[in-house]
C-alpha cells in the first residue's frame, strides 16, 4: 500500500474493526520516584502502524518499555490479547511481541546469520520451528542484509548493525512488533526500506508500534500518531489531525511548518532566517 | 560483495575437526604422561595394564606389580584429575564469559579462585576438614560463591560489564582473597600451613582416585548443563534487554549460571588449587576456531581445557628433571603474557579501556 492509498483509506481511526492486540488502559509508570507516564490510554490494533512521538523526555522509551512488558506499569494496566502482560511467561511474550531496541552492542563476534536465527529462538520448542530457515532468509532479505550473511556481526558499519538487528526481529515473527527508533542510524534508501517493512508487516495484519523522531517519516508511515508530551498522551489520531503546525510547536517549542507534498506530511522547522533571532 | 554465505555445514565439518583434533592431542598426552615419569614404563605396557583392567589379557600386560602400581595408584588418578580440572575451569570460564558478556572474565582473574582458596584454607586451619574430605570441598565452593556474587554485583551494569571496572574489581577480590590466605597462614599449625602453600601454587601431585572422579564427575555434569544452556547464552551476547525480549528469563539464567561457575571452579580448586588462565585461554582459542556459538563453545572448551591441563602437568613433571614444578606456576606464567595480549589488542581496537 503506498501512502497516498492509505491516507485516503481510513484516516481517523485506522483498521477500526480490527480488534485492540496491545492496549494501555489508564497506565502509569514511576521511576525512582518520579512520574514519568501518567494516565495513558492507548490500543494498538492489528493491521496498523502507530506512531509515537515526542519530544526528548516525554517518555516514549518508558512508554516502549511499558508496552514491551519490559517494566510493569505503576498504576492501570497493559493488555496483550486480553491478558495482562505480567501474566505471559517470558517465551510466551517473545512469541506474540518482537522489539527493536537501539541497543546494537553484541558481546562476541556471531555471523550475521547467527545473529538473525538467534530471533528464532522463542519457537525453539514448538512446530513454528519449522519455519526457521525460511523465516530467517525472508527476514534478511527484507532488512537488505542478505549479502551480509555471512560477515561478522562485530565488523559492519552502525547501519547494518541497525538493519541485521530489524532482520531479528522480523525472523521472530510475531503479530506484535515494536520498534525504537529503527530509522536513527540508517541511511535514505534504508528508512525508506524501512517504513516499507513497516507496512507490509501492518498489511498482513500485524499491529505495529514505532517511535520516531522524524515527524516526516512518522506522518508518512503510521495510519494513527500519538503525540507524547511530559509522560502524558496529547493526541492520538490520523496523522494529519495530530500533525498539525500547532500542535508540534506547542510541543516541541520550535515554529513549523506542515506541508503535504504528493500525498506525504512533511513537518519541518520554519526557516530560521525569515525570523530575526 | 554477496558471495554466497558459507553453508551451515560447513561450520558443523570445522567443529566435527577441532573436536577430533582435541581428542586425539588428549590421547596422546594421556600415552605420553602414563608413560614418562620416575618410573620408565612402555606404551605397550600402558595398553596391556589397560586392557587387563577391563578384562582382556595381551602379552604386553606388565609383569612388574611395580609398574601396575604406578600407572593405577599414582599415574592414572592424576591423569584423570588433571582431565576433570582443565575441562571445569575451562568451562567455568566461557559460562563466565557469556554472563558477563566479557571474553576477559575468568575465575582466577577476577578472584573466584582465590575466594575458594579462602574458603579452603579457613577450613583446613579451624580444623573443619576433619569433619570429613568434602568440608574442604564445600567450604571452598561457598568461598568461590561469594566472591563470584560480589564481583557479579560489582562490575555489571546493562548486563556488561566494562574491561577495566571488572579487572579492578578483581584486584580486590584478588587482594582480600591474598590477604585472608595470608592471615589464615599466619593463625594456622605448621601442618595446616604447608596444606595451604599448595593451594596457592596449585599442584596435582598426589590426587587420588575418589578425587579425580568426583572432580570427572562435577565437571561432566557441569558440561551438560551449560552446553544445554548454550543458546540463552548466546542470546545474551545481544544484551541483557534484547535476549529479555527474546524469551530468556535472564535473572533465573544469571543466578543458575553463577553457580555453575562456583561449582566448577570450587571443585576443581578444592583439590588442586588455584590454576589460574586456564578459563581465559581455552575459550579464546576455541572460539576462534569454531565461533562464538555456545553449544558448541561449551563442551569443546572442556575438552580443550582437558588437553591443556594434561600436557601442562606433562611438563609441570618433567621440565625440570626430578623436580616438579608447580602447575599453576606454569599456567600463569604461560596465561599471564596470553592475556597481556588480549589486554592490549582490545585496547587498541577499542580506543580506550572501556
Amino acid at each position: 500500500m503506498s501512502p497516498a492509498e492509505r491516507l485516503d483509506a481510513d484516516p481517523v481511526a485506522g483498521p477500526a474493526s480490527e480488534p485492540a492486540v496491545l492496549r494501555a488502559r489508564d497506565a502509569g509508570l514511576e521511576l525512582g520516584g518520579r512520574t514519568v507516564l501518567d494516565g495513558v490510554d492507548l490500543e494498538i490494533r492489528a493491521g496498523e502502524v502507530l506512531a509515537i512521538v515526542g519530544p526528548n523526555g516525554a517518555g516514549k522509551s518508558s512508554l516502549l518499555a511499558m508496552l514491551s512488558g519490559e517494566r510493569a506499569p505503576s498504576r492501570g494496566a497493559v493488555e496483550l490479547d486480553g491478558r495482562p502482560l505480567a501474566s505471559f511467561s517470558p517465551v510466551e511474550l517473545a512469541q506474540r511481541r518482537a522489539m527493536l531496541t537501539q541497543d546494537n552492542a553484541l558481546s562476541f563476534p556471531f555471523r550475521v546469520r547467527e545473529v538473525i536465527e538467534m530471533g528464532r529462538s522463542p519457537w525453539q520448542r514448538a512446530p513454528e520451528r519449522e519455519r526457521d530457515e525460511g523465516a530467517m532468509i525472508s527476514a534478511a532479505a527484507r532488512a537488505d542484509v542478505t549479502h551480509l550473511l555471512h560477515r561478522r556481526f562485530t565488523e559492519l558499519s552502525g547501519g547494518e548493525r541497525a538493519r541485521v538487528s530489524l532482520a531479528r526481529v522480523l525472523a521472530q515473527d510475531t503479530p506484535v512488533v515494536i520498534l525504537d527508533e529503527p530509522t536513527a542510524a540508517l541511511d535514505l534508501r534504508h528508512q525508506e526500506d524501512v517504513l516499507r517493512v513497516a507496512r507490509a508487516l501492518a498489511a498482513i495484519g500485524g499491529a505495529v508500534v514505532v517511535v520516531l523522531h522524524d515527524l516526516s517519516l512518522a506522518g508518512s508511515v503510521a495510519d494513527r500518531v500519538a503525540l507524547l508530551a511530559a509522560g502524558r498522551l496529547l493526541a492520538v489520531g490520523a496523522p494529519r489531525e495530530v500533525l498539525t503546525a500547532e500542535s508540534v510547536g506547542a510541543v516541541y517549542r520550535i515554529e513549523v511548518d506542515v506541508i503535504e507534498h504528493r500525498g506525504r506530511l512533511l513537518v519541518v522547522p520554519a526557516d530560521p532566517r525569515a525570523r530575526p533571532e | 560483495m554477496s558471495e554466497p554465505a558459507p553453508p551451515r555445514s560447513h561450520l558443523a565439518r570445522r567443529r566435527a575437526l577441532v573436536g577430533a583434533g582435541f581428542g586425539v592431542l588428549l590421547l596422546a598426552g594421556v600415552l605420553v604422561s602414563a608413560v614418562v615419569g620416575q618410573l620408565a614404563v612402555s606404551p605397550a605396557e600402558v595398553l596391556g595394564s589397560l586392557l587387563r583392567a577391563i578384562g582382556i589379557t595381551t602379552p604386553w600386560a606388565p609383569q612388574d606389580p611395580v609398574v601396575d602400581a604406578a600407572l593405577w595408584v599414582v599415574r592414572f588418578p592424576r591423569i584423570v584429575m588433571a582431565m576433570g580440572v582443565g575441562a571445569a575451569l575451562a568451562a567455568a570460564g566461557a559460562v563466565m564469559q557469556a554472563i558477563f558478556g566479557n571474553p576477559l572474565a575468568e575465575p582466577a582473574v577476577v578472584g573466584v579462585s582465590s575466594g575458594a582458596a579462602l574458603g579452603a584454607a579457613i577450613a583446613i586451619a579451624t580444623g573443619a576438614a576433619a569433619l570429613g574430605e568434602g568440608a574442604v570441598a564445600i567450604a571452598a565452593f561457598l568461598g568461590g560463591l561469594l566472591a563470584t556474587f560480589l564481583v557479579y554485583m560489582v562490575s555489571r551494569a546493562d548486563g556488561r560489564s566494562e574491561i577495566v571496572t571488572l579487572l579492578l574489581t578483581g584486584i580486590a577480590v584478588n587482594a582480600f582473597g591474598g590477604a585472608g590466605l595470608a592471615f589464615v597462614l599466619f593463625l594456622a599449625s605448621t601442618a595446616s600451613r604447608e596444606q595451604i602453600v599448595f593451594w596457592q601454587l596449585g599442584s596435582l601431585s598426589g590426587s587420588l582416585w575418589r578425587e579425580s572422579l568426583l572432580v570427572v564427575a562435577v565437571a561432566v555434569v557441569g558440561v551438560v548443563v551449560a552446553t544445554a544452556l548454550g543458546r540463552r547464552y548466546d542470546l545474551l551476547a545481544l544484551g541483557e534487554r534484547n535476549a529479555r525480549h527474546l524469551g530468556v528469563d535472564v535473572e533465573r539464567l544469571r543466578l543458575g549460571s553463577i553457580v555453575l561457575v562456583a561449582v566448577l571452579t570450587a571443585v576443581a580448586v578444592a583439590f588442586v588449587g588455584i590454576i589460574a588462565f586456564v578459563g581465559l585461554v581455552v575459550p579464546h582459542l576455541v572460539r576462534m576456531l569454531v565461533g562464538p556459538a555456545h553449544r558448541a563453545l561449551v563442551p569443546l572448551s572442556a575438552l580443550g581445557g582437558a588437553v591443556l591441563l594434561v600436557l601442562a602437568d606433562l611438563l609441570a613433571r618433567t621440565i625440570a628433571g626430578g623436580a616438579e614444578l608447580p602447575i599453576g606456576m606454569l599456567t600463569s606464567l604461560v596465561g599471564g603474557p596470553f592475556f597481556f595480549a588480549l589486554l592490549w589488542r582490545q585496547r587498541r581496537r577499542s580506543g580506550g579501556w572501556a
